[in-house]
């Protein structure tokens, strides 16, 4: 049940990346360019998302169990650390040498665009090299003294 | 600055933003989680026993996403500038960037900052500063 319905969310998502143009890379990197010839679409779309996201999450803010009765699992971490700042600068150099960020890419790969699929078996390369990194950080639980 | 009129597009992106929140908000009140794209897909490269199908099912459902719009109406193929060896380096980028990070443009851009969450407004000052910085850099002083 609670497949079906992700699998229905993450189309919808998709669905809303084709719609607002955010699939397509040229029209990602037209709003990063503040320099060059600037289309402002991509502050539209975080506003519409926003707006809707914000009636959300303050519906959600007090509840334990979502509407199909799973547990509301929200982040707990607040820490402003070099881990967020550092990962989301690495993130934004990719995104603005390519265009494409996580969602679009995968939608794009579902256009059937072979640069998606290179972008995405990269990216998925970069997401594997973080879980090494992070075994290789910290010490097995079993072999802490 | 200079304002691409013929590019900007303000109805359909506040109509595909209002979508995307749509989809955040069934994900968050339905299955209980934040609809962040680079955190679902990392998940399942450490699967966890019963925290599988789920993250499957998104990614699938975000795949699947252009059949589902071709059914309706026209789909226009993207523009993909970027060579093989850019893409390469922006996917591993990107790749390691949003699991240190904890979160891309949906999980801090969106959901983030919907719940008003310091970490999400830091990180996403973040990458779009990095972002427009990386553009500006490939656009106007290298490939000026």
């Amino acid at each position: 049940m609670a497949a079906l319905f992700a699998l229905l969310a993450g189309a919808v998502f998709g669905i809303g990346l084709i719609v607002s143009g955010m699939a397509n890379p040229a029209k990602v990197l037209g709003f990063l360019d503040l320099a060059g010839d600037w289309d402002p679409s991509l502050a539209f779309v975080m506003a519409g998302a926003i707006g809707v996201g914000v009636l959300a999450f303050a519906f959600a803010r007090r509840r334990t169990v979502s509407l199909l009765g799973l547990k509301m699992r929200m982040p707990t971490n607040t820490a402003l650390d070099r881990r967020l700042l550092g990962g989301s600068l690495l993130f934004g150099i990719g995104w603005g040498i390519a265009g494409f960020c996580p969602g679009p890419a995968l939608v794009a790969l579902g256009m059937g665009e072979q640069k998606a699929l290179v972008f995405v078996a990269a990216m998925l390369l970069g997401m594997g090299l973080f879980e090494l990194f992070e075994m290789r950080s910290k010490p097995l639980p079993n072999a802490r003294a | 600055m200079t304002i691409d009129w013929n590019a900007f597009t303000p109805w359909h992106a506040l109509a595909g933003g209002a979508v995307i929140g749509i989809a955040a908000a069934m994900f968050l009140l339905l299955n209980g989680r934040i609809a962040g794209i680079s955190g679902v897909l990392g998940g399942l490269l450490k699967p966890v026993r019963g925290d599988i199908a789920w993250r499957a099912a998104f990614i699938a459902g975000l795949v699947g996403a252009p059949l589902l719009y071709a059914l309706v109406t026209e789909l226009t193929r993207p523009q993909i500038d970027a060579g093989y060896a850019a893409l390469v380096g922006a996917g591993l980028l990107v790749g390691i960037g949003t699991r240190y990070g904890s979160g891309c443009t949906s999980g801090h851009g969106v959901c983030g900052i919907s719940r008003l969450s310091p970490r999400s407004l830091v990180a996403t000052a973040a990458f779009m500063a990095a972002g427009f910085v990386t553009v500006y850099i490939a656009r106007h002083l290298i490939g000026a």
